[in-house]
């Protein structure tokens, strides 16, 4: 077994040890969301014609679950092992910084969708959602679990303390994911805050996402994937080059 | 046979701080050798750009040969360090620790050495309990083990006896030790200077991010520090002859300095002479306490 294949483990390992917090609670909250939200708008809101608000807000939730815990993971496990010093024992051996990034983008990637999967069969006992393009619902759920994990290591990295992470998440991640569209269409807002959503990667991955079960959505997801590959793309550049220079790591 | 280590012309700065002011030293393979120096003086900081844990601003450093940012792989194969924090994973017991570390280093494998490094450092009761659990001289003996899962030619431990108990320093040594005349190339740092003096050949000496000294154990305290014989006469009074050599009086006790097992004949035949006698008398060996303090002062 190679040094990254030991570290993928590894970190699969920390977060499956602690499964009960780490995969059980996120599928607890977002059930509660789902079931709170469709008794009290179920009777007010349709989305798209012909799909059940609580149906319409399953993809949306479960995206938002698997993207808060992707960087969840990442970003913990790196701070964690930095505060307590022993993220040296998986800098002194040599495993290069790609391998070092695939292994904590894969495993949080990998939590990020057990998450969502696990939500989405919860779901279906209460209500029935279609599945019209499984590979669009795949690639969504993979990228945006990805494009978070690899935001999740640049938080981990810069962060030095955890009310830092946690403001990080906070301020830009729970903001990002609350405003992009799970609770609604963005068609359905005023003008200025639907041109708002626009520049919001999170949208494109919950709309992409969505378009994949129902078959509608409010931009082609072809967009949709551009815009998330691109992010996700500038994002992992971004991070290998500071795993490159050691930038915090290695100071 | 390329050196050990090579280090050279080595800068680093912390903001205002600079830490190392261009550090040349090689390292020959075999060598048992100490980098000594007060705190602060760089140590630390030097194993950390050697170990890849902190980058040079400028100069290079060689681990057998491969460059330590250019080669890492192969630099990285061929180092283990003990570092001077007591940090450990306890999300693992002993033994998951070392195994991931051996993992980490692409060996799947090598459960025979490990468990051979467990007994030498005397684990084995301990090897499935939480790290958690471990005292501080049991995680000390862990970081060792796992500094020690890829079977490096070079071992570098930073402080690894500080606020450990004599058996374990002992029974440390003792692997150690083995571990050098096996072939292994071994650096400490350490503030306990006879462990210094008992256990390495050659010994450099760090103060502010300079090298001010570099020898052998052996000509370290033959030049900083000769012998010195203390004696308490009766009548309390040094012949005159014997009065270039005292360097210290305190009422019948004369410390005399010598430079060697000669000058010790002369002395006794002078004070034959000079009819006094002997009551008492102390041969002081030279200790590397003494070149430290000197060598640190003299700058
Ligand atoms: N990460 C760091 N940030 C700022 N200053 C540092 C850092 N690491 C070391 N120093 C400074 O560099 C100098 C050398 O420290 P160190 O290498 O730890 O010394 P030693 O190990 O010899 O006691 C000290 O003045 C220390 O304060
Ligand atoms: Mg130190």
């Amino acid at each position: 077994m190679g040094g990254f294949l030991t570290l993928l483990y590894k970190e699969l390992l920390r977060f499956w040890k602690v499964s009960f917090q780490t995969v059980a609670a996120p599928i607890l909250t977002t059930l509660l969301y789902l079931l709170i939200f469709s008794h009290v708008l179920a009777e007010h809101v349709q989305v798209y014609e012909g799909v059940k608000y609580t149906a319409f807000l399953v993809p949306g939730l479960a995206m938002m679950a698997m993207l808060q815990n992707a960087f969840a993971n990442s970003s913990s496990s790196l701070i964690q092992s930095k505060i307590t010093g022993n993220i040296i024992f998986i800098l002194l051996p040599p495993i290069s910084y790609v391998e070092f990034f695939a292994a904590y983008v894969l495993a949080a990637t990998f939590r990020g969708v057990v998450v969502g999967l696990g939500i989405f069969l919860v779901a279906l006992l209460f209500v029935s959602v279609p599945v019209n393009y499984p590979v669009w619902i795949l690639l969504f759920a993979l990228l945006g679990s990805g494009l978070l994990a690899t935001l999740g290591i640049i938080a981990g990295i810069w962060a030095e303390k955890f009310d830092q992470l946690a403001a990080f998440q906070n301020f830009i991640i729970l903001p990002l994911s609350f405003l992009s569209g799970v609770f609604y269409s963005i068609h359905s807002l005023p003008n200025f805050w639907q041109h708002l959503s626009r520049f919001n990667p999170f949208f494109y991955m919950i709309d992409g996402f969505r378009f994949g079960f129902f078959g509608v959505s409010d931009v082609s997801p072809f967009t949709s994937i551009a815009v998330v590959c691109g992010c996700f793309l500038f994002l992992s550049l971004l991070t290998l080059h500071l795993l490159r220079t050691g930038y915090k790591l290695r100071n | 046979m390329v050196p050990a280590i090579q280090i050279s012309q080595v800068h680093k700065r912390f903001g205002a701080v600079h830490a190392l002011r261009g550090i040349d030293l090689e390292i020959q393979q075999g060598q048992f050798f100490a980098l000594l120096g007060p705190n602060g003086a760089g140590k630390t900081t030097l194993i950390n750009i050697l170990a890849g844990l902190s980058r040079a601003d400028t100069g290079a450093i060689c681990v057998m040969g491969f460059d330590v940012t250019k080669q890492y792989r192969q630099a990285r194969r061929a180092v283990g360090v003990v570092p001077q924090e007591l940090v450990f994973d306890p999300f693992f017991t002993v033994r998951e620790a070392l195994r991931f570390q051996s993992g980490y280093f692409g060996l799947a494998k090598n459960d025979q050495w490990i468990d051979e490094i467990i007994h030498h450092l005397d684990l084995g009761e301990k090897a499935n309990t939480n790290m958690r659990a471990l005292s501080g001289g049991m995680k000390r003996r862990v970081l060792v083990a796992q500094a020690l899962v890829h079977k490096p030619q070079v071992i570098v431990l930073d402080e690894p006896t500080a606020g450990v108990d004599v058996s374990l320093r002992q029974g440390l040594w003792q692997f150690i030790r083995k571990l050098n005349e096996e072939g292994h190339t071994i650096v400490l740092t350490t503030h306990y200077l006879d462990e210094a003096e008992a256990l390495c050949k050659q010994i450099a000496m760090l103060k502010q991010g300079i090298i001010v000294a570099l020898d052998t154990t052996a000509n370290l305290l033959n030049r900083f520090s000769g012998r010195s014989l203390t004696l308490r006469l009766e009548p309390a009074q040094l012949p005159e002859s014997l009065h270039r050599l005292l360097t210290h009086q305190e009422k019948e006790l004369f410390t005399l300095s010598i430079a060697d097992f000669s000058e010790l004949e002369k002395v006794m035949v002078e004070l034959r002479l000079a009819k006094v006698q002997i009551l008492e008398m102390e041969l002081n060996q030279p200790d590397l306490e003494e070149v430290f303090v000197k060598i640190m002062s003299k700058q």
